[in-house]
């Protein structure tokens, strides 16, 4: 048995009356690359800036890697690294400047620091616009830049919030052999989040499927599949999510909920 | 250490190349310079009171400072903004470090921004009583710029959004310039605005520029600096602790 490096238990996050995580459970062993899929709205960034100190629960208690990152968020910090939804370059920085910047403030030695940096820039075709300030960066020159920001270091757990939206499909291949090479060689435990199916079918070891702020079902592709006597895993998604487009009525969305509950039975 | 320096350098890496800015926000303390040295000196002279140009001008570098170090303090804002707050945020270093290396950055700034002015000043005549004293007038510009880059960041440690910078602006940082005695000297005032002005951090240090650069002061260049150095101490607390407890 291996040990847990990512353990939620009954994780509540409140805003105002919004809960936007209701009573999550889950435990991620070492090595385990776990995929949260979900619609929009669902809770899943949430869920990860509460395990990654930027956001305190409502209740619950969560651990990463045995720590607790609402009391020792310093020790905590240590043990991941994370790939943002949201833009989190400094614009009026070059390419170069950005990488340089994060590889100090996670200790990379200086000399691995330029090794590396320059690597994963060739990797994902930006060396030649290393000395580029990022805001003349184009969407998905930003995003490939976060990314090979992310690789830069290597954490015990490393989390991804969506990391193939905007990506080109050369770099979401990139990015995927990436992090299964990491995985593979490293032991990198590996969080993801993402409403892409085949993506989560193709890494994850186990899915778990949220949706309005619960966890409707978890397990290997293989299993969702079978629970829900579906053929695909977009098949067990819309089975477990339902069909409706998000920010439907009240009435559905119970609707959704109570078929949850009854999934869970 | 070597974060604090990253961070404190990220800031005058953005500062050095916001040219059309560093221009810009030199036109303010320029027009008060001009309009009020040259407008309202016949009076001051008049009254009494001596070269109202030569009195202005450490009461101009204390504006420049207070502007740029509270705005450098805001920009925080922006970095929540645009994201790259979090990048920080979750960064295996204490937020302490954080902190320290963005205020002093922000404080850095401010100091060249304030020499920038400073000699502006020497071109339209300023001229400092004692060479010697000089150097002593830069200690209470870096006092001046540490206290007020703090306090920018205690409020863009609070502020979630831009909403709040017009409220900040008008009822903070307007008045902390107004009520300094930047414009017109501390002695014989009524009471009751006595007594606001000696609350006001600024007070200190544009008395404290007055006692090093023109040998006029209200308060003693020791008060001044004990003063300063006091309330930079409790700003800096309070901006580390409003910033270790910034949600995003
Ligand atoms: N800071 C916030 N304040 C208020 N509501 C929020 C905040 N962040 C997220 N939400 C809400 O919480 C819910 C879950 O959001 P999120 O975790 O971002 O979903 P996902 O990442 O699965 O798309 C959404 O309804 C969203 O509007
Ligand atoms: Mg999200």
């Amino acid at each position: 048995m291996e040990p847990s490096m990512i353990r939620v238990e009954n994780l509540i996050k409140k805003f105002g009356d919004l809960t936007a995580v209701n009573d999550v459970s889950f435990d991620v062993q070492k090595g385990e690359i776990f995929a949260f899929l979900g619609p929009n709205g669902a809770g899943k960034t949430t869920t990860i800036k509460v395990l990654t100190t930027l956001l305190k629960p409502t209740s619950g208690s969560v651990e990463l890697d045995g720590l607790n990152p609402v009391s020792h968020h310093n020790e905590a910090r240590k043990a991941f690294g994370i790939v943002f939804q949201d833009p989190s370059l400094d614009q009026d920085l070059t390419a170069w400047e950005n990488m340089n910047l994060h590889g100090v403030l996670y200790h990379v030695p200086s000399k691995i620091r330029r090794e590396r940096t320059e690597t994963l820039m060739k990797l994902f075709e930006l060396w030649e616009k290393r000395d580029t300030v990022v805001k003349q960066f184009s969407g998905g020159m930003k995003r490939r830049l976060e990314i090979a920001r992310g690789f830069l270091h290597t954490p015990k757990i490393l989390f991804l919030d969506e990391p193939t939206l905007g990506l080109d499909p050369q770099s979401r291949n990139q990015l995927w052999t990436h992090v299964k090479h990491l995985n593979e060689t490293e032991r990198v435990t590996v969080f993801l989040t993402t409403h892409y199916m085949d993506e989560a079918d193709r890494v994850a070891h186990r899915i778990a499927v949220i949706d309005h702020g619960r966890i409707v079902a978890m397990g290997t592709s293989q299993e969702l599949k079978q629970q829900t006597n579906t053929e695909s895993l977009e098949g067990a998604f819309l089975a477990l999510t339902g069909s409706s487009i998000r920010e439907e009525s009240a009435g559905s969305a119970d609707q959704l909920r109570q078929m949850a509950r009854m999934f869970r039975r | 250490m070597s974060a604090i320096y990253i961070l404190w350098l990220r800031e005058l890496k953005k500062y050095s190349r916001s040219r059309a800015q560093i221009i810009a926000s030199m036109g303010q303390p320029l027009l008060y310079l001009l309009v009020l040295g040259f407008g309202l000196g016949p009076v001051f002279e008049k009254a009494g009171s001596g070269n109202y140009r030569q009195f202005i001008s450490p009461g101009i570098m204390g504006m420049t400072v207070l502007f740029t170090s509270v705005f450098s303090g805001i920009a925080l804002l922006w970095d929540r903004q645009f994201g790259f707050l979090k990048e920080t945020l979750v960064a295996p270093v204490p937020r302490i470090q954080v902190m320290i290396g963005r205020t002093l950055g922000g404080a850095t700034v401010a100091m060249i921004q304030g020499t920038l002015i400073v000699i502006v000043c020497l071109l339209v005549g300023f001229r400092p009583v004692s060479l010697a004293m000089v150097p002593l007038g830069f200690v209470f510009l870096g006092l001046i710029a540490t206290v007020f880059a703090a306090l920018g960041t205690a409020i863009g440690s609070s502020l979630q959004d831009m909403q709040g910078f017009q409220l900040i602006m008008n009822f903070l940082v307007l008045p902390i310039f107004f009520l300094s005695g930047a414009l017109f000297p501390l002695n014989n005032l009524p009471k009751a605005l006595a007594v606001v002005t000696a609350l006001d951090p600024l007070s200190y240090g544009v008395d404290g520029l007055r006692a090093t650069l023109i040998g006029v002061s209200h308060f003693g260049a020791v008060t001044d600096a004990v003063v300063l150095v006091c309330v930079a101490a409790a700003l800096l607390c309070l901006g580390a602790w409003r910033f270790s407890k910034i949600e995003i």
